[in-house]
């Protein structure tokens, strides 16, 4: 079958990325730049199609936009807009933003110009047939450890959410 | 014909539209799997209140032509002409998009059921996970809705949805996983995400999934039935739009067409889900037995199925035109009654034709097995009373989820018992 990876949709794509990803910043509510946040990683899901990677994408799409995001709509709901919205928005820290933003702007272009010889030439992409499986397969091999520890670091997580919300356990 | 149209139509291929790289045949393919469902969608809407009224033992519609039959067109009429109110204060585009999302979401999942080996518009291989996945964006929807109504009803029952599903994704992924672990039980050891090898690998294993590792197929098969229904918000779980409480839910302030795509989209996603539940654990487009019964003898009989079902629809629907009251007032409802049963007779003619037989095979047991999953769906709602809401967390974090893991950790410990045993002894 014919590979859908062209240069068309990649730059559909990550212009989509782009664009949702300035109105997240841009937008005064915060369900609008939840929304727009969605739809950043809903085409990050696409970008790891285009890199062969199905399940990355599907993987994306359920953890960050079916659940992580879901949670977010469901916090920012719960607290009061209306006085948000009233609220005059201020910035202080715009010198830090801006040194920030130039610093990574220069290194974008640097890696571009010499891009060459710091990364190793494009290597010919795994079947994606079998994409799930080698996964699955580096994960409990020669992943195992930080795999574990990952695991280990959520666990912690939740106890000490369980800890922090509830009084008497 | 172009070639473009006649390649595909070669016998000797014999994968989905989608993989084969035919354009032409997935559009194809989208608009007839689309159409049926939206056309399964209205034959749901006049069964639902049909079956929904005998168990109440009420007579339901009956008015809009023989046995209320045409309801559902006066219906869709009726949503159609209404006016279209958007309230005031409500943010205007997320109320204008959260019908659309749902809509969206639910029928992208389409894109890969499997209604035979290539009667699906494409094969993934990551199919399962695309369907969890993109169904889950359903909520988003729904929590759009709710908020962007400007209206506590609809947020109230916004934010019960999203627990509520949000909770449940996580006992039915883990019951997923059981019945995925079980297709890797083959010579090469590796499993499958594909929904067309899901059930090819029932196939290879002589069994449907539901009963394999007796009773833990079976408990997996419950986890996704139980979950399958709190994500579709249906009865006993309908808490995001429990009328006593909350007016409508998340839907309150819609009407009209708006309205009307929510209760697509429900209607479709109950389908998609349960053809989730028919590809992981019922086997898919097979027929009973298909490896018991086998030759060409018993597919022959078989393949008479379909056919009988509508000449059995015919048959009631004769009886039921005999039964009506011979009163001149209702000769025009008798002529169309019959005139439905002739319809249904002219069906199962063309389905008796050898050609059509054999193609519709599949197709008709996996409509066959989602017909019975709606029909349960009306039963619940007509026999169980609904639940709280923390009744509704409790079944979900505390029972079923500790039974997912349960029956996920059996299932592999049984799925390997050769090599722990093997394991064991070597350390003994």
């Amino acid at each position: 079958m014919q590979p859908v990876a062209t240069t068309f949709f990649f730059y559909l794509l990550s212009g989509l990325a782009v664009g949702s990803g300035v109105l997240v910043i841009t937008r005064k509510n915060p369900v609008h730049s939840a929304l727009a946040l969605i739809l950043t990683l809903l085409s990050l899901a696409g970008l790891y199609l285009m890199l062969y990677a199905p399940f990355v994408a599907g993987v994306q799409i359920i953890l960050y936009v079916g659940g992580i995001m879901v949670l977010f709509l469901f916090v920012i709901m719960l607290v009061n807009l209306e006085r948000s919205l009233k609220e005059k928005q201020f910035n202080q820290q715009w010198i830090a933003g801006v040194v920030a933003a130039v610093a990574l702007g220069a290194l974008f272009i640097a890696i571009y110009i010499k891009g060459h010889d710091l990364f190793p030439m494009p290597m010919k992409p795994v079947l994606e047939t079998q994409n799930t499986q080698r996964i699955g397969e580096m994960l409990y091999s020669s992943y195992m450890f930080p795999f574990e520890i990952a695991s280990l670091l959520l666990l912690v997580a939740i106890i000490g959410a369980v800890v922090m919300a509830k009084k008497r356990i | 014909m172009p070639g473009f149209i006649t390649n595909y139509l070669d016998n000797s291929v014999h994968v989905t539209p989608g993989q084969y790289g035919s354009p032409f045949w997935a559009l194809v393919y989208i608009l007839i799997v689309f159409g049926g469902v939206s056309l399964a969608v209205v034959c749901m809407n006049w069964l639902e209140r049909k079956i929904l009224a005998h168990m109440q033992v009420r007579l339901g519609p009956m008015r809009v032509g023989p046995h209320g039959l045409l309801q559902p067109i006066a219906d869709a009429l009726k949503l159609i002409l209404k006016e279209d109110i958007i309230p005031e204060g409500a943010d205007r585009f997320v109320f204008w998009l959260a019908p659309l999302i749902i809509l969206l979401a639910v029928f992208s999942v389409y894109t890969v059921i499997p209604f035979g080996p290539t009667h699906a518009i494409t094969d993934m291989n990551i199919g399962i996970l695309f369907m969890l996945g993109v169904s889950s964006l359903s909520v988003l929807g729904i929590v759009m809705a709710g908020w962007a109504s400007n209206s506590h009803y609809p947020l109230i029952g916004a934010l019960r949805s999203s627990a509520q599903m949000v909770s449940y994704e996580v006992a039915m992924g883990l019951a997923v996983i059981s019945a995925i672990l079980m297709t890797s039980l083959n010579d090469s050891g590796t499993g499958t995400l594909s929904m067309i090898g899901i059930v090819q690998a029932q196939f290879a294993q002589h069994t449907w999934f539901i009963f394999k590792f007796f009773p833990l197929g079976l408990i997996a098969f419950f986890i996704f039935a139980v979950a399958m229904v709190a994500e579709t918000n249906r009865a006993p779980f309908d808490l995001p739009e429990a009328e006593s409480e909350l007016t409508a839910g998340f839907h309150t302030e819609y009407s009209g067409l708006r309205w009307s795509l929510f209760m697509l989209g429900e209607y479709a996603a109950m389908i998609a889900v349960s053809s989730i539940a028919i590809t992981l654990w019922l086997g898919g487009w097979m027929r009973p037995f298909p490896n018991l019964l086998s030759g060409a003898t018993w597919d022959l009989a078989f393949s008479f199925f379909p056919a009988l079902t509508f000449f059995a629809i015919a048959g009631l629907t004769f009886y039921s035109t005999m039964r009506m009251p011979k009163h001149p007032f209702f000769k025009i409802q008798t002529i169309g009654l019959g005139a439905f049963g002739a319809v249904f007779v002219l069906i199962g003619l063309i389905l008796l034709i050898p050609q059509v037989r054999s193609e519709i095979q599949d197709i008709y047991w996996f409509i066959a097995k989602i017909a019975v999953f709606m029909y349960l769906y009306i039963w619940y709602r007509g026999t169980f009373p609904r639940y709280r809401f923390d009744q509704l967390m409790k079944v979900g974090w505390k029972i079923l989820l500790p039974m997912g893991i349960g029956v996920l950790m059996a299932t592999g410990i049984v799925a390997l018992r050769v090599e722990i045993w093997d394991f064991v002894r070597q350390m003994i």
